[in-house]
């Protein structure tokens, strides 16, 4: 055995995070680490990696007791990790970022261009040919998760560990980290894999390791489980109601709903090509397309993040050119980087989900306390956020459950026309269907929703209409019973060469 | 494509230029060696502490303590010299030891704590000048020949100008700054720590060890300007140097580096401490001008800094929302 952990347990004021958890990793696999949100994967990785003290349990590594004090430790002991919040320093060059603490040295004195060398030759396997003198922080959430890949890569003379590596990743990028790793066990690293995408998990795990509330639960190969049986011990019960169920159903005969936003020539050359919506009351519509297709700035133009275009509403004129404008006019909009772009993390979970509807109020209502907690948990329930109460500071939530403290808060503001981006991006299967069967409540009262999604299965399960962006341009727009997975890929990627991201 | 991070220091140099020229234009005299060795000299104490400082805010922190230090410096070094018959070298080499440990424990209360640097640099202010005090309440002249050596110690250049040791000292010291803040690991885990201390520890930086550090570094630095000082003005004074902290921090955001920490050059504040004290010369040169015009001046260049950097946020932001996918 490569790695293993015995009664491995940690507590954290007011939740016991890690109770007696065993956990062995062998030289050779990919053994995913599973469960919900909050379930206790995050914490048993950075126990590993000496970023917390564990309460007790013991860790072995080669058959030599460890107990690394600090993530420089573990690193000295060959133990590589990508950790769930993107972790590089934004501010130092790539190459910076990439050869940190192991910088080419002649007598102390950093060498330059060596680095760069080397910055450059950790890169190559990514298929990532970026200027690495830069900062890092220059770059989209993509590009940096590949380079702290990259990084833990490199480190990982052991053991690889890798926390939801692929939450920003498209396709094509996901496919180039799992043939890194399979070189990897090739070569006989042990590396631990953690993610929610179950597809992903079946695709390239050798075994798996189920924990809930912060115990083991079940340790098996991947041969021997079915998607059902890994959600049932993962959830602790079978979950009844998968996506399929609350499909809205696609056939052309839908009932035309009443008028309520127009969109004329949203967008700017550059950023995306300039495109015209019409959104109509209970209507949902899905935006497809690659990370950096222009997704996330098609929303941005529609929030008023950015400004071009114009729109109007039955009783005229919505003004949209700063985001307090348009959630004065009931948009809403929960970004997909909800690490820098929506958490305050030393707010407590109550202060953040009352966050934007106070701001929609203006601050000189403040919304009564009573009213706050009132709202914070009824979210706390209904979309499962764990957490001791509702007074817990964010930053002390699992990261899926910090996620669902920012839907919570734009659902709490009731808009009535809401930008969700990548609502499910780090959220478990149980939490994932509660939230699709929330998006269908909302629109039944009249809200629209734009949601973006990479997950096709889960766009055309909620989506009334589809439109599909490519190149920074809307390129097609379906309906009815074209929603289809074959009908979208194929309008993404129509032209066959798949245009370099980068 | 330039990096923006170099923007504010181009801004720098760029503002420094522009003094030059104008000081240039009104005073053609102004451009002799003469006035570049008094402005190395009168600065050279302020441009030492300022290498110190500007560790300090790349790692998003602050030192209060420096103007105090320099102040306890000067008098420790006046009555040691004084009451003992110590070579005043040794007297520097404890001095030295003294500020680096004041420094470091600073640095350690910062770190276990978890305290903010603003109140444990402050307490560490109202510390050094008491203990100052606690010395002596009086001036106290320096008279010592090696002292005296060390005064009259200076380089002719062409031109007459002269370059005074602790003007080549502040020199070094700027180099020696610039080397271990850009060029080793230790100066990269300062930057990584003003970049996000959370962060920085999962990558793997002590931050404990680096933390002591830079407060010990801030703390030598302090130490050394004091000794520059005492050479300077040939005595110790427990209420000398009121303010240089506020002067130091000054210099270095007029250098470009960002208050918050993780961004910024040493030859950045020397450029900053360099055009301050431009434009106290210009002002005496001027000679009708009062002084209060220096800090007027420098008021205006610190506003002009913060929108910059403002402005350079909006623009990186943009740039990553907008030029790469
Ligand atoms: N720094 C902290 N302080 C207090 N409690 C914490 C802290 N970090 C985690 N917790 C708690 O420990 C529990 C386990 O969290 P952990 O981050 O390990 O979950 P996870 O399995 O990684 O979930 P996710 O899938 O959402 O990432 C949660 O209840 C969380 O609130
Ligand atoms: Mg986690």
């Amino acid at each position: 055995m490569l790695l293993s952990i015995r009664s491995l347990t940690k507590r954290f004021p007011g939740t016991l995070a890690l109770d007696d958890v065993r956990f062995d990793l062998k030289a050779g696999e990919v053994h995913a680490l599973l469960g919900e949100n909050g379930a206790g994967k995050s914490t048993l990785i950075k126990c590993l990696t000496g970023a917390y003290r564990p309460d007790g349990g013991d860790i072995t590594l080669d058959g030599e007791k460890i107990s690394p004090r600090s993530t420089s430790e573990a690193q000295e002991l060959g133990i590589g990790t990508v950790y769930q919040e993107v972790n590089l320093l934004p501010n130092l060059t790539v190459a910076q970022n990439l050869c940190f603490g192991r910088e080419p040295r002649r007598m102390g004195m950093i060498q330059t261009r060596a680095m760069t060398r080397q910055a450059d030759a950790m890169l190559e396997a990514y298929g990532l040919d970026i200027d690495v003198t830069r900062d890092l922080g220059l770059y989209s959430v993509a590009i940096q998760q590949i380079v702290a890949i990259a990084r833990a890569v490199a480190l990982s003379g052991k053991v690889l560990i890798l926390d939801e590596p692929t939450a920003s990743l498209d396709a094509r990028e996901v496919e180039m980290l799992f043939e890194v790793v399979r070189g990897l066990r090739e070569k006989g690293l042990g590396i631990v894999f953690v993610s929610h995408f179950l597809d992903q998990v079946f695709e390239l795990s050798d075994r798996v390791t189920v924990l809930r509330n912060g115990r083991h639960v079940v340790t098996e190969d991947i041969a021997e489980l079915d998607r059902v049986k890994l959600i049932e011990h993962m959830l602790g019960h079978a979950l009844e109601t998968e996506v399929d169920d609350h499909a809205t159903p696609h056939d052309d005969s839908a009932p035309k709903r009443p008028e309520m936003l127009k969109f004329r020539q949203m967008g700017r050359a550059g950023v995306v090509h300039p495109f015209d919506l019409d959104v109509r009351q209970g209507e949902v519509v899905g935006l497809a397309g690659l990370l950096g297709s222009g997704r996330t700035e098609s929303a941005e133009f529609l929030f008023g993040l950015r400004s071009g275009g114009t729109a109007t509403d039955t009783d005229g004129d919505v003004p949209l050119d700063t985001p307090r404008k348009a959630i004065a006019a009931g948009f809403g909009f929960a970004p997909e980087d909800r690490k820098t772009d929506g958490i305050v993390a030393d707010l407590s979970v109550r202060e953040n989900i009352a966050l934007a509807l106070q701001a929609a109020r203006g601050w000189a209502r403040p919304i009564p306390r009573a009213e706050q907690a009132r709202l914070a948990d009824m979210y706390i329930e209904r979309l499962d956020i764990r957490t001791s109460d509702a007074e817990k500071r964010v930053g002390e939530l699992s990261g899926g459950n910090q996620q669902k403290v920012v839907l919570a808060r734009w659902l709490a503001m009731n808009p009535r026309f809401l930008i969700l981006d990548e609502p499910t991006r780090g959220i478990d299967v149980g939490a994932h269907a509660e939230i699709l069967r929330l998006i269908h409540e909302l629109t039944a009262e009249g809200m629209a929703l734009l949601v973006i999604s990479s997950e096709l299965d889960e766009l055309i399960a909620v989506s009334d209409r589809v439109i599909v962006v490519r190149d920074r341009r809307h390129v097609a727009e379906l309906t009815g019973s074209d929603i289809r997975t074959d009908t979208i890929v194929h309008a993404i990627a129509h032209r066959d060469d798949i245009g370099e991201v980068a | 494509m330039t990096n923006p991070r170099l923007l504010p220091l181009f801004a720098t140099i760029a503002i420094f230029l522009v003094a030059c020229v104008i000081c240039y234009i009104q005073f053609p005299f102004m451009a002799s060696t003469r006035v570049l060795g008094n402005l190395l000299t009168d600065n050279a104490y302020l441009g030492i502490v300022a290498v110190g400082m500007t560790i300090v805010i790349l790692s998003g922190g602050i030192d209060l303590s420096v103007g105090s230090v320099i102040a306890f410096s000067g008098v420790f070094i006046a009555v040691l010299l004084r009451d003992t018959n110590l070579h005043p070298m040794i007297v520097f080499a404890l001095l030295l030891i003294v500020t680096t440990a004041f420094g470091a424990a600073m640095g350690g209360l910062i770190h276990v704590l978890a305290m903010p640097a603003f109140i444990v640099t402050l307490a560490g202010m109202f510390l050094a000048r008491g203990a100052a005090y606690m010395l002596t309440i009086d001036s106290v002249p320096i008279d010592d020949p090696f002292f005296e050596m060390l005064q009259k110690a200076y380089y002719l250049m062409p031109g007459k100008g002269r370059l005074t040791l602790i003007g080549v000292v502040m020199l070094i010291t700027v180099l020696v700054g610039m080397i271990v803040a850009h060029r080793t690991r230790f100066g990269a885990s300062v930057f990584a720590i003003g970049g996000g201390e959370q962060t920085a520890k999962l990558m793997g930086v002590k931050v404990a060890q680096t933390t002591v550090g830079i407060y010990a570094f801030s703390g030598f630095m302090a130490g050394l300007s004091g000794i520059v000082f005492s050479i300077y003005t040939g005595s110790g004074y427990p209420l000398a140097t009121v303010g240089t902290e506020l002067t130091a921090i000054a210099a270095v955001v007029i250098g470009g580096a960002i208050l918050s920490g993780g961004a910024g050059y040493v030859f950045g504040t020397l450029i900053g401490v360099l055009t301050m004290g431009l434009i106290q010369t210009y002002i005496v040169f001027d000679g009708s001008l009062s002084s209060w015009w220096t800090k007027i001046v420098i008021g205006a260049l610190l506003l002009l800094f913060i929108v910059l950097q403002k402005g350079l946020l909006r623009l990186s932001v943009a740039r990553l929302s907008g030029g790469t996918a």
